[in-house]
């Protein structure tokens, strides 16, 4: 698969409280942003794990993100603090694998940064289009190839 | 609670090397509460495992169980139902576990995916320090509560050794814990008690002849 | 008891103010270097130190060592350390060492292996230095082994040592544990080396009130120091060591600060003879063994007998 024709897959958690807020003023604003990023809303980003990090790419995603509130505006205090370092480990993780945490990424912004969002939006998925396809896809590709 | 923690990663695949089909056991006991062995890490570890050998083109099938507790042959006895197709099995418990696995299913290989670490206790969430070396043979009521054996460098009796200083053992960062046992000695007005010569311990209640083994014939079921 | 065979213990017993200095074994197989100090510093000390895997870096064995000072004509003082031996390995090395010919021991803990050159070694820990004294004192006085088994015969008669650290915590408990090194068996104690001397005398001050000067031989500690540079070491790495910042800057000032080292050791020991219930000096050149017959006969103790 050449990069021209390369539609990445990236999945964002994004907090209730901030980033989904955030996506809908954008909507309103008519900001434009990659059709690319689907968005998973979370009642706060301290509630997503390691596990369902992992599992997003599993699952076949070329690109990840987090998106919570503003350090010191977390709803519940400390979730994105918390959520930061839980997409560290796992950015260890996935590089200890060869899938590469650059694909992962923890943001920060509030409910009324719409335009920071898109902005967020296109630069994650500027940094999958040149990190290519996850090599877990290509993986899968290969296996499919063998087996035809 | 028994502390334990990953063992680095190359060495977890290199026991789990050419396997198709993996056991991924969790353990709900001593390594949940540590964050080391329950159902959450198996399930990481077992998404890493998927990941990484997908990638190296030696595709794993995975399946994950979490046992209420490893160490008792109660509930190891509800892997025999999931052992069907399984080449290995990885356990997530401290190394009493993985050999009660071993006891129960001699046909099947199992790899520890942890290192036990120690007896210990939580200081903050994610940080644990040992208490306990099990010597079999408590001091713990001639020193205040404080154990010289494991938390003393050197295990003295008749503490502190010449390198201590500032309530700090000469092997840094840690506390010198027979600066702790004569200040609590001290506040309880107990001082006295660290005059006289403490013997010699009996280390054959320890760690000796083979597996220590305690019998209790006051609650068993049946002979 | 029979007649102490062992010359330290009669200068001591004889009331002299006495010196006793120490030689670190080699790093290889040789006992020829250590020969050579034995019969060099005879004459300046009555009885040196051979030190047992000192900082837990691997050296040529105390009792070894023993052997070669005894055949520079010097009287050694075995160290042995709780760290590398369990109690029966202990009490071998006891029958061994007096068979060669030693007769004078010092218990210790031992540095922990954390610092020498085999950090990945099992220390072993199973006595502690105070254990350890009583069982070398049981084995001599009651004749018995550590077991309680009796020693039939020839039991091993050493003179025993141990150390004291007055500038280590907690302070006050410093001169209980004296006590209990005593009431344990140690007839004679050599201190860490002494830089804080107003620190020394509190201690001495407290032993002194417990009237531990009339129950065993206490030899100050002292130590040349080469330069600042090794002071600021010291002050910062070593446990249980306190170097006192004017010592340090007092070797910066120094135009030769080796001289000026040698000149501080000597006044402390002219210093110490000074205060009551001390009996002697034991000097800690370390890897500087030449330089005590300077230091001893600077602080005005030649002639010696
Ligand atoms: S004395 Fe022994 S049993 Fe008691 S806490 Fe220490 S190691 Fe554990
Ligand atoms: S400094 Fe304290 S804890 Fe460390 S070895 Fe000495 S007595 Fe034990």
């Amino acid at each position: 698969m050449s990069n021209r024709d390369f539609a990445p897959k990236i999945v964002a958690f994004c907090c209730y409280y901030c980033a989904y807020s955030a996506a809908d003023l954008a909507g309103s604003l008519r900001l434009q942003y990659p059709p690319t990023v689907r968005l998973i809303e979370q009642p706060c980003s301290g509630k997503i794990d390691i596990r369902l990090l992992l599992q997003a790419f599993e699952a076949g995603a070329d690109g990840v993100y987090v998106a919570g509130c503003l350090e010191g505006d977390c709803h519940f205090l400390q979730g994105n603090i918390r959520a930061k370092k839980r997409v560290n480990a796992a950015k260890k993780i996935l590089d200890k694998i060869g899938v590469g945490g650059e694909r992962l990424e923890m943001f920060n912004l509030s409910g009324s940064m719409g335009p920071r969002f898109a902005a967020i939006a296109t630069e994650m998925t500027e940094r999958i289009l040149r990190l290519g396809p996850s090599p877990l896809s290509t993986a899968d590709k290969g296996e499919e190839g063998k087996a035809e | 609670m028994i502390v334990a923690a990953a063992k680095p990663w190359e060495e977890i695949m290199a026991s789990l090397h050419g396997m198709h089909k993996v056991l991924v056991v969790g353990c709900g006991g001593c390594v949940a509460v540590c964050l080391a062995g329950g159902e959450k890490e198996a399930g990481i570890m077992a998404s890493t495992l998927r990941m990484q050998r997908k990638l190296q083109g030696e595709p794993v099938e995975t399946e994950e169980i979490t046992l209420t507790r490893q160490c008792d042959p109660e509930y190891v006895r509800e892997l025999g139902k999931k052992l069907e197709g399984v080449d290995g099995i990885l356990s997530l418990a401290c190394g009493v576990g993985v050999q009660v696995i071993a006891e129960h299913y001699p046909n099947i290989w199992v790899a520890p995916a942890l290192n036990t670490k120690f007896a210990g206790a939580t200081l903050e969430h994610g940080s644990w320090e040992e208490r306990c070396g099990l010597c079999g043979d408590c001091v713990l009521g001639q020193t205040g509560g404080i154990c010289p054996i494991i938390r003393c460098a050197k295990s003295l009796l008749n503490g502190p050794c010449g390198g201590s200083q500032d309530g700090k053992c000469e092997v840094k960062p840690n506390e010198c814990a027979w600066n702790l046992i004569y200040e609590r000695m001290g506040r309880l007005g107990r001082l006295n008690q660290l005059l006289e010569v403490a013997e010699a311990k009996d280390w054959s209640q320890g760690r000796d002849g083979g597996p220590r083994r305690v019998v209790r014939e006051d609650v068993k079921l049946d002979d | 008891m029979t007649e102490p065979s062992s010359k330290l213990q009669s200068l001591l017993d004889s009331g002299q103010f006495v010196v006793t200095c120490e030689i670190g074994p080699p790093k290889n197989a040789s006992g020829t270097g250590i020969t050579q100090h034995a019969a060099q510093l005879k004459a300046y000390a009555a009885a040196m130190n051979l030190t047992d895997n000192q900082t837990a870096i691997v050296r040529l064995s105390s009792i070894a060592a023993g052997v070669h000072v005894l055949a520079g004509g010097g009287e050694p003082i075995i160290q042995m350390t709780c760290r590398d031996r369990n109690r029966i390995a202990l009490q071998s090395d006891l029958l061994g060492a007096y068979s060669l010919g030693l007769r004078n021991l010092l218990c210790l803990s031992g540095d922990h292996q954390a610092f020498g050159n085999h950090p990945a070694a099992k220390n072993v820990f199973d006595l502690d230095s105070i254990q350890l004294i009583k069982t070398v004192k049981d084995m001599r006085d009651s004749k018995v082994f550590h077991c309680g088994e009796k020693i039939k015969q020839d039991e091993p008669q050493f003179y025993i040592g141990a150390v004291a650290n007055p500038f280590a915590d907690p302070f006050e408990y410093r001169v209980h544990r004296l006590e209990k090194k005593i009431r344990a068996g140690a007839q004679f104690i050599q201190t860490q080396c002494i830089f804080d001397m107003q620190r020394f005398e509190t201690f001495m001050d407290l032993a002194r009130k417990r009237g531990l000067p009339e129950r065993t031989h206490i030899l100050a500690g002292v130590m040349p120091i080469k330069s600042a540079k090794v002071a600021k070491y010291m002050q910062k790495n070593v446990s249980g060591m306190l170097v006192p910042q004017a010592v340090i800057e007092r070797l910066e000032q120094a135009e030769d600060q080796a001289q000026e080292g040698v000149k501080i050791c000597i006044e402390q020991i002219r210093h110490l003879k000074t205060i009551p219930g001390i009996h002697g000096v034991h000097i800690m050149a370390v890897a500087w063994e030449e330089i005590v017959p300077s230091i001893v006969t600077g602080a005005g103790l030649m002639p010696r007998l």
